[in-house]
């Protein structure tokens, strides 16, 4: 196997230019939304609005701002697939469509895929999406037919800031860290990363670093695998299984034994 | 908040709900008729023989919802075997995954005992059509593995709900059970009904109007306990999906209780049964929908 590959997404660099999204779409061919005729989100500069099945990279706009409009921040972040080492998509896929690559990261096979969308009830982070077109489950693939001659993701590439890092595992953890460091020196305490350690769903390919809690980014602050509750919802099942069939063979019985 | 509010809705909608309130009439249905044909009485054949009637098409119907919901329905074939290499496509801890292969055997053996009921009126007549029906040992054998399945088809879908990471499905883990104890709430109701519709006497529909009751007991004890584990989550149903499935434990569950209670004079007989089936889909669709918005 390769070198576990990933991104490390520091958002403190991140300009809300949705460079990578346009490259992302671009080099993944991904379909335009509602005919191409642009719609307006109301209430945000982002109308992109969220990950799904044709944006497998968006740029999410945190704006805060006071109800005078005099005080105000703006946080963004380039969200992604996060790749997980231990992946729920990946748990609960039926048809074995979604896999793990040689890079350490999660693709979806569209070829194999049927649409049942489990996938995107078992993702911690939502980022999966039905793509019109294919009718199939879609997200980010890491660029894996990139990654395959060589090539770095065409979000990474695209970026300006370098907020998008790309690269092996291990040398993006130490970069990271020695940004949090740098920050931390800066006066910015809050900086920290989010995924990174394994404690998080076995790491998470795809980490970041934030300034701000993760629910503020839109990120859950304690993502978990589907199958936590598989046991304990079978044994209630079964104990309910074993109650109904009592119930039943005493009903049932009780008469039998009256009329007969 | 709760972890599971940051993600995405899978959109399953209609198809989805009814394929859970017939998968639960299907399972329930066979599992009934076969315990009363291994625990009742010659008096209860024309129940059991409904209930073996009815489990086959309704579990087919299942199917085609299935495939139908699907966004590739040509590749339903994709959750049995790998298509790629040919093999047997079976993840264990995926529910999704062993539903599809409980549906595909618990379809067998419905339509081996369905086959085999329809034999027993004389046609066609078919030497090995004797061995499907459930007097014969080997229908004996389909039948007790046909309700053990049906009993997983009738519950699994609760428990494939909890193994997500979506608000209210994956914050308990007695999905499973409640709809367990509604498919068998509402088997029965279905069974009756079909009994009334066929002409049979009150006294005949009596040990399942018995068992009915201490199903409706059992599935509000389950709703009760599903509200209690949610905890502060259950504050969701603060809304119309909170009032319908007050409406449903109310109208579904304690009104045919107390019209059972009360006794059959006075009123048609379809009444409580109705009830109790327009309860169970309800249910289905408050759990389904009230995540889907969220």
């Amino acid at each position: 196997m390769a070198e576990p590959m990933g991104f490390y997404t520091d958002t403190t660099v991140c300009i809300g230019c949705k460079a990578c999204e346009v490259a992302c779409k671009q080099w993944n061919q991904l379909p335009a939304r509602n005919g191409g005729v642009g719609v307006l989100s109301g209430d945000s500069y982002d109308n992109t609005r969220a990950l799904d099945g044709t944006h497998w990279r968006h740029v999410k706009f945190v704006e805060q701002f006071g109800a005078d409009r005099q005080d105000g921040r703006w946080l963004m972040m380039s969200d992604v697939c996060k790749h997980c080492a231990h992946a729920g998509c990946l748990e609960v896929c039926p048809t074995g469509a979604i896999i793990r690559t040689e890079f350490d990261t999660v693709v979806i096979q569209s070829d194999t895929c049927n649409g049942c969308r489990d996938c995107i009830g078992a993702c911690p982070f939502g980022v999966i999406g039905i793509n019109p077109v294919s009718g199939t489950a879609q997200k980010c693939t890491l660029c894996y037919d990139r990654m395959k001659v060589g090539l770095e993701p065409a979000c990474a590439k695209a970026c300006p800031t370098k907020s998008i890092n790309f690269g092996p595992i291990a040398d993006l953890k130490q970069l990271a860290r020695g940004r949090v460091g740098q920050l931390h020196e800066a006066g910015e305490g809050r900086a920290y990363l989010y995924g990174a350690d394994e404690t998080m769903l076995g790491g998470l390919n795809s980490f970041y670093l934030l300034v701000d809690k993760p629910e503020v980014y839109g990120l859950p602050p304690d993502p978990r695998l589907p199958s936590r509750n598989l046991k304990r919802s079978a044994l209630w099942s079964t104990l309910g299984a074993v109650a109904l069939t009592i119930m039943g063979v005493f009903h049932f019985r009780e008469r039998g034994g009256r009329h007969v | 908040m709760s972890s599971t509010f940051f993600t995405a809705s899978p959109e399953w909608r209609w198809f989805i709900v009814a394929y859970f309130f017939l998968g639960g009439l299907a399972g329930g249905s066979y599992f009934l008729a076969s315990l009363l044909d291994r625990f009742g009485t010659e008096r209860d054949r024309p129940l059991v023989r409904l209930g073996y009637l009815v489990a086959f098409p309704i579990v087919c119907l299942c199917g085609l919802v299935l495939t139908v919901d699907l966004g590739r329905p040509e590749r339903f074939w994709h959750m049995l075997v790998e298509s790629q290499t040919w093999r047997p496509m079976l993840k264990t801890y995926s529910p999704m995954s062993s539903g599809a292969w409980v549906i595909l055997l618990f379809s067998g053996c419905a339509f081996v005992s369905f086959a085999g009921i329809v034999a027993e009126r004389g046609w066609p007549r078919w030497a090995l059509l004797r061995h499907a029906s459930p007097d014969a040992r080997f229908g004996r054998l389909v039948s007790g593995a046909g309700a053990i399945l049906g009993l997983y088809l009738a519950g699994y879908t609760g428990v494939l709900l909890s193994v997500t990471n979506r608000p209210v499905w994956a914050d308990t883990t007695l999905l499973g059970l409640t709809f367990l104890t509604s498919a068998a709430s509402t088997s029965a109701a279905f069974l009756i009904l079909l009994g009334f519709w066929s002409g049979l006497s009150r006294e005949r529909l009596h040990p399942l109007e018995r068992f009915d009751r201490s199903a409706l007991i059992l599935e509000v004890l389950a709703i009760v306990a599903l509200v209690a584990s949610l905890g502060r989550i259950a504050t969701v149903w603060l809304d119309g999906w909170g009032m319908l499935l007050a409406a449903m434990v109310l109208g579904g569950i304690a009104l045919p209780l107390l019209l059972e209670w009360r006794g059959p004079a006075g009123r048609p007989a379809w009444i409580g049964p109705t009830l109790v089936l327009l309860g169970g889909l309800m249910l289905r669709m408050v759990i389904i929908f009230s995540s889907d918005r969220l």
